[in-house]
């Protein structure tokens, strides 16, 4: 599984990474967790608010700091 | 069944204050100490409950809208009367300066102006709820009125500006390559009990953040009240000196605070002799101008492009204070 983190870098977009990462190991999931802050890239997945969450090339979340609880019910839906 | 404890709550402030000042603590009326201390317990809750109520209402309201409405809202609307939509939707799109870059691109991508997507731009931090209830809180409703007002009239017409200048060139190269790749992605309707969420959780998040800076902000105007004479500064940034405005713009672009920081500053800055004008525009520096937003920007604006952009954002501000000072 790959998710990626779309963000320019400020504070909401780090909380949302970190909440991932918990998220990810409290699911002992084999994913990888990446952070993108290069805006050209960011705006290939079409996204207009950031933070946003990226799960296999898919847009799961836009514009919200999901907490930790929220990102593992939508990890662990089938995509 | 919240609200009729807020509004006993609110009618009663006075009374409260004076109880635990006068009759609980025993102070006397009249000393700097007791002036400051009961402007203190008195402004906190009063801020504190138009806080809650205007926030919980706003949060509802901005459920209804996102970038992605108003971004096809805006699609092909001519130029003026889209500056006046883009400013208005910026003060009810909920909206994160870290997603102006995301927002900048999605919209000049569908199309709309840069002029139009500038004044989205500058309308969505410059007029701001919680600066509006401070200033009804601290000030009075006359004076935030005028904020909206002005505030608006900025953005409008910077936006406008902007676009007639026809700085496009100046956006980053690399932009125009991408393909429209701006799906509109599916929003699910919310019922309306999520809408009340969103206003609780509005509440939650944004006085989570910024009390600590209501309570210092209206510490240090507590202290300003009970114990700087008035009018002190009335001699230096009062009506008649020129240099007010610009002096109190220049300082307030580099300054980066939120809202809730400065505005009981502000508040007592008047109180002690500042003219309106001077205090609107410090004001409206500080808030509309952000520091963090422009190192953003920067990232896919040249630098002429922000220069021209937080010179007819100032200008925009120095003509209203000047408006306040001499005309009225």
């Amino acid at each position: 599984m790959e998710i990626k983190i779309l963000g320019g870098g400020c504070a909401n977009c780090k909380r949302l990474e970190k909440n991932t990462i918990e998220a990810v190991s409290e699911l002992n999931l084999n994913a990888t967790v990446l952070k993108v802050e290069d805006f050209q890239e960011i705006m290939r997945y079409g996204v207009m608010r950031t933070p946003a969450l990226v799960v296999d090339k898919k847009v799961v979340s836009s514009g919200k700091v999901l907490s930790s609880e929220e990102v593992k019910a939508l990890l662990i839906q089938p995509v | 069944m919240l609200l009729p404890v807020w509004v006993l709550l609110y009618l009663n402030l006075e009374r409260m204050a004076d109880l635990l000042i006068y009759s609980l603590l025993g102070l006397k009326e009249g000393s700097h100490f007791t002036q400051a201390l009961w402007f203190f317990v008195f402004e906190v809750p009063k801020v504190m409950l138009l806080l809650v109520l205007v926030i919980f209402v706003v949060g509802i309201i901005r459920s209804w809208f996102s970038p992605e409405k108003t971004r096809k809202a805006l699609e092909g609307k001519p130029l003026f009367a889209g500056n006046v939509m883009a400013s208005v939707l910026g003060i009810v799109t909920p909206f994160c300066s870290c997603s102006a870059i995301p927002l900048f691109l999605g919209f000049v991508e569908a199309g709309i102006p840069i002029g139009v997507t500038f004044s989205f731009l500058i309308a969505a931090p410059l007029i701001n709820e919680v600066a509006l209830v401070l200033l009804i809180g601290l000030v009075g409703w006359e004076v935030a009125l005028i904020y909206v007002a002005t505030g608006l009239s900025i953005a409008i017409f910077s936006g406008f500006i902007i676009e007639k200048l026809k700085l496009q060139r100046f956006v980053a190269h690399w932009f125009f390559q991408i393909q429209a790749n701006q799906k509109n992605n599916e929003e699910a309707k919310l019922v309306f009990t999520e809408r009340i969420n969103s206003g609780f959780t509005a509440v939650k998040e944004i006085i989570g953040k910024i009390w600590i800076y209501i309570l210092i902000g209206i510490a240090v105007g507590a202290g300003a009240h009970g114990y700087v004479p008035e009018d002190f500064l009335g001699e230096l940034l009062g009506e008649r000196n020129w240099y007010g405005i610009p002096l109190a713009i220049l300082l307030g672009i580099p300054l980066y605070s939120n809202a809730a920081g400065i505005i009981p500053i502000v508040s007592v800055l008047m109180e002690k002799g500042v003219s309106l004008g001077t205090a609107l525009a410090f004001m409206m520096s500080v808030i509309g101008l952000s520091l963090p937003e422009i190192i953003i920007l920067k990232k896919v604006l040249k630098w002429q492009l922000i220069a021209v952009f937080i010179g007819v954002v100032a200008t925009g501000i120095l003509v209203v204070g000047l408006i306040f000072n001499f005309v009225l």
